[in-house]
């Protein structure tokens, strides 16, 4: 799923802290996530899940902190820096994003929704890559119609097509099979799949077990804004996604 | 390039969600032209009187029916968190507010060039001879009541009371628009029309700065 230009990219978050007012929604953040890594945050409703995960994408800035991006590109050509700066990352790197909400417009067509953003990353053979996502994700029959026709699950799969369009590095989703039926959860379990075994930086936010979560080689748990627990052994790591709402 | 590509794209999306729902143009219509025949039927002004008076009453009437244009402008992005899959899509975020104060001004645009004609009859104001001028200085307004709110549209989305705010924040700040664009309107509709270069070299520097300052901080008007 990934073009030969294709770069690893991992995530560096370095005493992020987040307030919005007096309240401390992020406290001493300090992990890395290395390229083609895939972890999965677990915690409780408000633990700070979404807020690492909108930072993480640079749609909110930290209050304090900072946010890097080390590349294996820049490892491996002995760069100084091979830590590229959230500001030099240009649109391709840029990350793919599954929010909670589906971020496509109602009043466009699924096929619309997608070229819209292909454009707008300048996405190579841009009307391809919609039609070629469009099957993948099984809404190819309902490429014309109006988005706000759609069932939730059927949103949530353009939303999901929509982050895959321009082929991201880092992959940041937030409750991603939200609305989806068991065929949808398996399809997007096997797409992560691909995406992670071919390099792709996954960081995804989950409550539960499931087949998605079963893809995640380590697990970070939040609770009231802290890291209480990070782990890569596989046993824990199931153990933290199992009692995430503990 | 990218600025000019992105730009297309969103203003591509801006015309057709709106021709699809049609809920700006049809709201601002329906007040412009309640506005206008209230006015007319209220206090019947006379010839003089028209002239003197109707383009105040015109340009106060596009600008309310902006302030109802302009509201849902960032507000409607923000259902679905489209705004941040923009945001993550973009470039330039430029382009975000190019693409919008552009379909603002054709939108502003073609409600006035469709009420010109009601107004000019219900006021009986020849308009045919100046009808370029007019194009002018209702292009030159239009654009300058789209910038202002455009931006302040992208405050007052993320706000409390954000119904409230937009107008409050949005009609002081057009106040120079509306008198500039008042009195070259008024000099087009005088027994001896005259294009007032005053006034219209004042909305020009108006537009070119609230522009430039848009282009330059309106990256920050965008963060959560």
């Amino acid at each position: 799923m990934t073009s030969p230009g294709f770069i690893p990219i991992g995530i560096r978050f370095e005493n992020i802290e987040k307030r919005y007012g007096g309240l401390a929604a992020l406290r001493r953040i300090r992990f890395e996530i290395a390229p083609g890594e895939c972890v999965a945050l677990a915690g409780r409703n408000g633990s700070g899940k979404t807020t690492l995960l909108r930072i993480a994408a640079r749609l909110v800035r930290p209050t304090s902190g900072e946010l890097t991006f080390p590349s294996v590109a820049g490892a491996a050509t002995g760069a100084a820096a091979s830590t590229l700066k959230t500001d030099t990352i240009g649109a391709k790197v840029s990350a793919g994003f599954v929010a909670h909400a589906t971020m496509v417009y109602d009043e466009l067509t699924a096929e619309e929704n997608l070229l819209l953003f292909a454009r707008l990353q300048q996405t190579p053979n841009a009307a391809a890559r919609v039609q070629k996502l469009l099957h993948e994700v099984g809404l190819f029959e309902r490429r014309d119609s109006l988005v706000r026709t759609f069932s939730r699950g059927m949103r949530q799969r353009v939303a999901i097509a929509r982050a895959l369009l321009h082929e991201p590095s880092i992959l940041l989703l937030d409750e991603p099979s939200t609305g989806l039926d068991p065929q949808g959860v398996a399809w997007l379990a096997a797409a992560l799949r691909r995406l992670r075994d071919t390099g792709c930086t996954i960081l995804m936010s989950l409550h539960g077990e499931s087949e998605i979560s079963m893809l995640a080689t380590r697990a970070i748990r939040l609770d009231a804004g802290l890291i209480v627990a990070d782990t890569r052994t596989g046993a824990e790591v199931r153990s933290i996604l199992t009692f995430a709402d503990a | 390039m990218s600025l000019l590509s992105s730009t297309t794209a969103l203003l591509g999306k801006e015309l057709r969600t709106e021709f699809r729902s049609r809920e700006l143009l049809t709201t601002t219509v329906v007040f412009i032209l309640m506005v206008v025949v209230l006015f007319s039927f209220t206090f019947d002004p006379t010839y003089n009187e028209s002239r003197r008076f109707g383009p105040g009453l015109l340009w106060l009437a596009f600008l309310f029916a902006a302030s109802l244009m302009l509201q849902p402008c960032f507000l409607r992005e923000q259902n679905n968190d489209t705004l941040s899959a923009l945001r993550l899509s973009v470039s330039d975020p430029f382009a975000i507010f190019f693409a919008k104060l552009i379909a603002n001004t054709l939108f502003l645009l073609f409600t006035e060039v469709l009420m010109l004609p009601i107004f000019a009859v219900l006021y009986n104001v020849p308009v045919l001879r100046v009808l370029p001028q007019l194009l002018l200085v209702f292009f030159l307004g239009s654009l300058g009541v789209s910038i202002a709110g455009t931006a302040l549209s992208a405050i007052s989305a993320q706000a409390r009371m954000r119904e409230l705010l937009l107008p409050l924040l949005l009609l002081p700040l057009l106040t120079p628009v509306l008198v500039a664009s008042t009195q070259v309107t008024v000099g087009l509709l005088d027994a001896s029309p005259f294009l007032e270069w005053k006034g219209v070299g004042f909305l020009v520097v108006f537009d070119v700065v609230f522009l430039t300052a848009l282009w330059l901080f309106g990256e920050y008007l965008l963060e959560e």
